[in-house]
Order: C-alpha cells, then structure tokens, then sequence
C-alpha cells in the first residue's frame, strides 16, 4: 500500500511507534504516519505485517505476538502487508535496518519488537480510558479488545477508546516490566490458524503471477546461458513480425519479449536467436571442476585461505594425536525450484516518475532499492506492492527479476507483467553452490577427539561457510576454513545453503570415526565429541522418540545427524531401507527433536520443521544442477527431480524441547541440513559403504556399492 | 471463437485454438487460481477438470475443449465447501500454497471414482502433482479426512 493509500484508509485512529517519521516518505498532504496498528470505531484493528509470506506462516506469525501484548481479539484483527520501508518496519540486524525475511529468523529477529509496540499501544488506550473515567491508569486492565475498571466493573471497547483517543507525541515508551508474563500469553505458544489457508484451498491468494491490470501486456524473457554474458545482437525484426509482439526490451543480461498475450511472448521467445557476449562463466564444466580445480585448490599450500574458527592449538592436537581420522565429500549445485517461476507485474505513471511493482519478495526493502537502481528512481519515486509467494527458499530477496519489469514497463509505458518460464528460471538461476570438503580429526589417548580440521573449498563466499562451525561440539582445538574458487556461476541462500553440504560432511565424518573406534554413534558423540548440554538432551529425546536401540525390520537400519540453524538446534534419525538393483534409497521413518527456544505458534513450527526434512530429503536423494560448456544442463522437472509423494516417509516425527524460557529461534531451515548425514548413516548401517558424494542419485549408490 | 463451458457457465474464449487452456483461463476469463508451474505436465499446479477427468491445462490446447464442461478450483464449490476443501483448511495443507489448486483438483477426481481410497491409492493418484514446501502427508490426511466426512 501507498502511503497516501495508508492514510486516507486510517479512518480510525493510528499509532507510530518508537520509531522516528520516516525520511523517504511519500508527500501525502499532510503529516506522515508510520504505524503497525490502526483501530477503527467498530474495534475492528488492523496490524500491519512484515512478514514476507512464502508458506512459513509469517504473515500469522508475526502480527500475532502484537495482538497478544496489546490485547486485541485477534477474530477482529485484520492483517495487511507493511510498506516496503525498512527505516520504520525493519529489524535490526548487525546493527542495520532491514525487513529481508532470510535464514527462518523473522520470528526471532522481529520478536521484541512487535511485543513492544503491542504493549505500547495497550498503554496508550488504558491511559486514554483512565482519563475517560478519571482513575489511575494502574487500576485498569485489559481483556481481548477492552479496557478494564475492576474496581467499578466499567468495560470500554478499544473501538470505542479510538473514537475519542488521543495520541500523545512522543509516544510512551515501554518498559519491560510493562510486557505480558509468559503465563499471561493468550495467542503465543497457542496453536493458531494461519489466515492465509481459506485463501490457499480456493484460489484468491494474490500472488504476483496472478495480478491483473487494465491495459496491461506480457514480457518474457531469455538471459544469456552462459551466466554473466549479454546480449550482442538478436533477430530482432524476426521475432517483431511475430503475431502480437509489441517489442523486445534490452536487459542487462537478458532479452525480454514483450507481446499482447503471454502465448504470444512465450512463443516469440522461442524463435528468439541471441547473439551473446562471453560471459564469465564460459565454458566451466561443473563436474570437471569439481573433481580436479577443487582438489588442486585444496592440496595447494599457498591457495588463498580463510580461516573461519582457530581454537585451542589444532597443530598440537593432529602431531600429539593417539589416532587420527580423514575424509572428503562432495556435494552438486543445487536449484530452488519454488512452484511459482519468478515474476512480477511494473506500472510506470505517464510521465514515467514513479513506478508501482507487484512482487513476492523476500526483501521488500532491498527490491525497492533494487528497482530504482534499475529505472534510474528515488527510492520514493517506487511503490512495491508486496504479494504472497508460492515459495522463495532464499531465491527471492534481490529484486532482480522485478527490476527487469520495471525496465520493460518504462520502455513500453504499459503496465507489463513479467513471467520467467520454468526453463529460464533454471538456466538463470542461482544455486545453492557446489563443495569439496575434507575433514580431519585426533584422537587423545582416551579416544576423545581433540583436534578437529574442516576446509571446504568452493564459490560463493559466505554461502559456502554457513554452516560449518560446530557450536555443539566443544572440541577444544579447532581449525576451520575455507577455500574459494570463483566460477562466474550465479549463487544465493537456498534454504540453510551452506549447513547443507556442510552438516553432511560433518555428521557423516563423526559416524565413521564411530564405526572405526566400534561405538554406537550417539554413544561416541557423547563421550568423545565434547557435546554441550543442549545438543545431549535432543540426542537423548531423538533417541527415544526414534527407539533407537531397538532392532529394525529386515533391510533396514537407522542412522542420526545433528545441525545447528538460527539458533535453533535439532537431532534427528532416519529409517532408511534400499534396493540394492535399482539403487533407490528409501526413507521410511524421520524422527527430529529440536530445540528452538519459546515457540511462538507450534503448528506452524511443526509445519515448518516437516517441510523442511522432505524438502532435505528431495535434496539428499535427488537434485542436482550441473553444467557443461558454461550452460546449466537441466532445464525443467523432468530432468531437475524433485520428491514426490511416493518418496515420502511413513511417518515424520517433529518434537520440540520445552524451551519456552528462551528466546525464539529460527525454525524454517532446522529441518533439512541433519538428513543428508542421517541418510547417509543409515546406508552405511546397511552396506558398510560410505557414500561421499551428495545427492544420492541411484547411480551413485550403484557406483558405491560396486566400489 | 471457441465456445465451452466453464464452472458451469458458458464462455467464449477468443484466443488461438492452439493456446494452452492454463492461459486461456487465467489471462483471458480472469480466474487466476490455476498456477502455471513448468508449462510442460510435470508438476500438476495447472490441473482442471474437464468433462470430469483432470488434466494438464499447460499442455491442453483451447480446441481441444470446445464444448466441454471445464471447471477450474474456483468452480468446485462458490463457498469454498467442497469436502476437500474443507479438509484441506481442517489439516492445515497449504503452506506457500501456490500448487494447492491443481493438488484439490487431483484429489476430487480420485475422490469422485474411489471415495474411500487407500493411502497407496490416494499416492498412485498423487504422484504427478508436486509440493515444493513438501505438504503431502498433509494432503493425504486431507484427503482421507475428506472421503470420511464426504
């Protein structure tokens, strides 16, 4: 929503937090008004949300930590979508302000926050009663949407309370002591229904793709297979004759194809003959360079290090060492694959200074700024109209891809929805990167490790690293670095990215030094790994949750991995069984027991925690991003395997520790990095082989088995 | 001019007879709840009946329809009250939801031929449709809620 539109809607009264008047407002005539509340005088409130939706359940998460510390009845609450205006609506993170709802955190990073202004405006309309009745503002309490005098039994309505409130400035600030007692919470730790789910079983939810506008034309476009080239030269008269092409749009990287209908677009873009650039890319062969530029990177002495955890004395601990253990794994690109191929729909005004977007974005902050970089824009001179998203998983935070529809509207002054196809969105994308890591371990003499060594060697700097510190283990000396290499291959966050590759590598090298000392592998972690306190009890839970003892049917076995994710911690156990012809792995049983501090909303946690293990599992079993000459080799579902129903587990069993005392933390990407490791594990258990390469692909373990 | 019937009321689309029925429906007659996923059948996020049998609106060109009944997730009930429907909310499926439409439509088909299918049933049945945030065990329960309560 616009500003303007936002302040001609505040029929009722608004209140602006803690937070200063926002400096890139939008002139709206009168008083800018930031806020996340406005009550009406029939009491209905409405909460602002900034909880970017694609399936976490944030745009229910997040407004109702507000409604529970105000005490609004959340059956009048309605939810709308905050301004993309990080200033005034974003978290603060690494001290900067920002609404990227990234890495699961939304709940953990806007947490106190939205307790805080849910309490400040309780405070305002107890203070605006108190004066009404004339008694302490102390004496009265609140109950879902009224004020309270128990003293004369007096009820007033927060509707009522808006009709006549008064705002003061600045705002009263909340103390802690001010905020609900956990005891008091009446939504918090409550199951809650999503409000977004009527909307998922009939068809209205708005996702970008299915915004409509009148006058409105179609673009596609193809980006240069090789990433990093551009567009030379193309049949451009060619593809103009075509029946209802309107034109075609230069992008940076790309060519877009505008037309009166998307078929039209779409079949345009077929006969589109590019003439591209080198790009940086050019020529890189994926697997090659995985198999010998990795290795090379990683036995060089003088390769460019970076060193990520050095604790203790490492040194000391592999030359006094009683044992010593060694292994590499490796690990393909990865795609995002989110249901809705990316899109967005761009407006311009007709004298092409302001542009509105409609986008799914992870970021709305970000593709603001993204958009008016492209367009040569004030950021004030673009409005994002955020819409939900069928999936984002990381893809969805740059504004790219809405820039590009920003372009294409000022260059055809028409409204222009964009739609990627699938095979563009797999040829341009942006993986989850590939990874070479070895790892090392020493044994004292007590069979404890004591030095542990890990060096991944790959692109994409942080997102190669995530993941691979080991908080849980509290292995004295530690040496932890990485190694990069740089392809030109576009790169981005893919649900927990690096934990991926990382936590398998790990969790697989703790279970062969298990097997090799003749431990059972939970045994071994508590008693060599120097695990914390936090990391044994969900060991203990998952133990028992999976009945980890107790024998397997025939051609089974199970196998246990831990990860750590935005704060969260999580222990699980697969049941695994395999057809040793075909070389299919099957996962009949998941177990994960996490500790995720207070969980705000439970059934959406365990939702969160269940699609994140199938979605690892589609991960470790099949998905693979290869490229050959430069240019990605798969190009829609049938050659980038996604799971499907009948790879899904028999049961899935999600139990979080009562860690309510704690703050939250992220829950959306605690559920895939353990499986890979546990996959793994588990196959093991059942043929004594390791399998050192993910994903799994039947081929691999083939090649495993025969090895 | 291709003329059909859509959610039971008749329609006539003007675009090519060649267009893909998925385009048709969301660009042309506005019912936007049919997703477009891979454009080629693999992933069922365009699934509508027609004539009763759900199929790929991706890859189903407008002619091919001419005189059928088409009905799209906005026809299978005004009020959001088909049983699945109902147990889709009761299960709490959706999560991004963008592949829900053509999972509903799936599952109605199976229900109408085998109201009470087995989970092994409801899994053959299901297969081509797929969940990105990886909702099926949601969509099974779901789907044996509703052949309970149908």
């Amino acid at each position: 929503m616009d500003r303007r539109d936002f302040f001609k809607a505040s029929a009722g009264l608004s209140f602006a937090f803690a937070f200063p008047f926002s400096a890139d407002a939008q002139p709206s005539g009168g008083t800018p008004i930031n806020a996340w509340v406005r009550i009406a005088p029939d009491g209905s409130v409405t909460i602002l949300s900034t909880g970017a939706e694609m399936g976490q359940g944030s745009m229910t998460s997040l407004p109702l930590i507000l409604a529970d510390e105000m005490d609004a009845e959340w059956s009048k609450v309605k939810v709308e979508f905050a301004p993309a205006d990080p200033t005034n609506y974003g978290y603060t993170f690494q001290n900067a302000k920002a609404m990227a709802i990234v890495g699961s955190r939304a709940v953990m990073l806007y947490y106190n926050d939205l307790r805080n202004a849910g309490a400040q405006v309780r405070k305002v309309l107890v203070a605006n009663a108190a004066e009404k009745w004339g008694v302490s503002p102390a004496s009265l309490k609140t109950e879902p949407g009224f004020v309270v005098d128990p003293a004369s039994n007096r009820r007033m309505s927060y509707g009522a309370i808006a009709s006549f409130a008064k705002v003061p400035s600045p705002l009263p600030t909340v103390d802690k002591s001010e905020l609900k007692d956990k005891k008091d919470f009446r939504y918090i730790g409550k199951p809650m229904p999503r409000r977004d789910t009527p909307l998922k079983v009939n068809g209205t939810a708005q996702y970008a793709m299915d915004v409509q506008l009148p006058g409105m034309v179609y673009a596609t476009a193809r980006h240069s297979p090789v990433h990093g080239g551009a567009p030379e030269s193309w049949n451009d008269a060619k593809v103009k004759s075509m029946k209802g092409v309107l034109g075609t749009v230069k992008l940076p990287d790309g060519v877009a194809i505008v037309a009166d209908t998307l078929p039209h677009a779409l079949a345009a873009r077929s006969a589109l003959e590019v003439k591209w650039t080198k790009g940086a890319a050019e020529g890189f062969d994926s697997e090659q360079n995985l198999n010998q530029t990795y290795l090379k990177v990683h036995a060089d002495p003088h390769a460019k290090t970076q060193t990520l955890e050095a604790k203790g004395d490492a040194k000391s601990a592999f030359s006094s060492a009683a044992k010593t253990y060694k292994a590499e794994y490796f690990s393909d690109y990865g795609y995002h694959a989110q249901m809705e191929p990316l899109n967005a729909v761009a407006r311009f005004n007709s004298s092409l200074n302001h542009v509105e977007v409609w986008e799914g974005t992870q970021d709305p902050g970000s593709s603001r700024e993204a958009i008016a970089r492209a367009v040569g824009l004030n950021i004030d001179q673009v409005t994002l109209h955020q819409c939900y998203m069928g999936g984002g998983f990381g893809r969805r935070s740059l504004g790219d891809y809405s820039s590009e529809a920003a372009r294409i509207a000022r260059e055809v002054k028409r409204p222009v929805k964009l739609v990627w196809t699938r095979e563009e969105d797999i040829a341009h994308g942006m993986f989850r990167p590939q990874s070479f890591q070895c790892l090392e371990a020493a044994l004292d003499k007590d069979g404890k490790v004591s030095g542990w060594s890990h060096c991944v060697v790959g692109d994409g700097g942080v997102l190669l690293q995530t993941g691979i510190r080991i908080p849980y283990y509290e292995i004295p000396n530690q040496h932890i670095e990485a190694r990069g290499v740089s392809h030109g291959i576009r790169l981005k966050h893919w649900r927990a990215v690096g934990h991926v590759f990382n936590v398998y590598a790990i969790e697989s090298f703790v279970d062969e030094m298990a097997a090799a000392e003749g431990m059972d592998p939970i045994e071994f972690r508590m008693q060599k790994m120097s695990m914390t306190p936090r990391a044994r009890a969900l060991f203990e839970k998952v133990a028992q949750m999976s009945d980890w003892k107790a024998p397997r049917p025939e051609g089974r076995a199970l196998g246990v991995s831990i990860s750590e994710r935005s704060r969260s911690l999580g222990a699980g156990v697969a049941e695994v069984s395999l057809d040793r012809t075909s070389g299919k792995i099957t996962v009949h049983k998941a177990w994960l027991a996490v500790d995720g501090g207070l969980v705000v909303q439970p059934g959406m946690a365990r939702a969160n925690v269940e699609s994140g293990i199938l979605y690892g599992l589609s991960s470790v079993l099949h998905e693979r991003v290869t490229m050959k000459a430069g240019v990605v080799e798969q190009t829609n579902f049938h050659d980038y395997h996604l799971l499907r129903m009948a790879d899904l587990p028999e049961t899935m069993e999600v139990a979080f520790l009562d860690r309510s005392d704690q703050p939250p933390s992220g829950l959306g990407e605690i559920g895939n990095p353990w499986v890979a490791g546990a996959v793994a594990n588990a196959f093991f258990k059942l043929t004594g082989k390791r399998l050192y390469h993910m994903p799994f692909t039947p081929e691999r373990v083939k090649g495993t088995l025969k090895a | 001019m291709t003329a059909f019937t859509l959610n039971g009321k008749p329609v006539t689309a003007k675009s090519e007879a060649d267009t893909p029925l998925l385009w048709v429906i969301r660009d042309e007659l506005k019912l936007t709840g049919t997703k477009y996923g891979c454009g080629i059948a693999q992933c069922g996020a365009c699934t509508v009946h027609v004539n009763g049998k759900a199929v790929r609106s991706c890859v189903t060109p407008l002619q091919s329809v001419k005189g059928a009944q088409v009905v799209t997730i906005e026809g299978l009930s005004t009020t959001s009250s088909h049983p699945l429907q109902k147990a889709w909310i009761a299960e709490e499926v959706p999560q991004c939801g963008y592949c829900q439409s053509g999972q509903i439509m799936k599952a109605a088909e199976l229900l109408k031929a085998t109201p009470r299918p087995s989970r092994e049933q409801i899994v053959t049945h299901m297969n081509g449709n797929i969940c990105r945030c990886g909702t099926y065990h949601r969509i099974i329960a779901a789907i044996q809620r509703a052949s309970k309560e149908a």
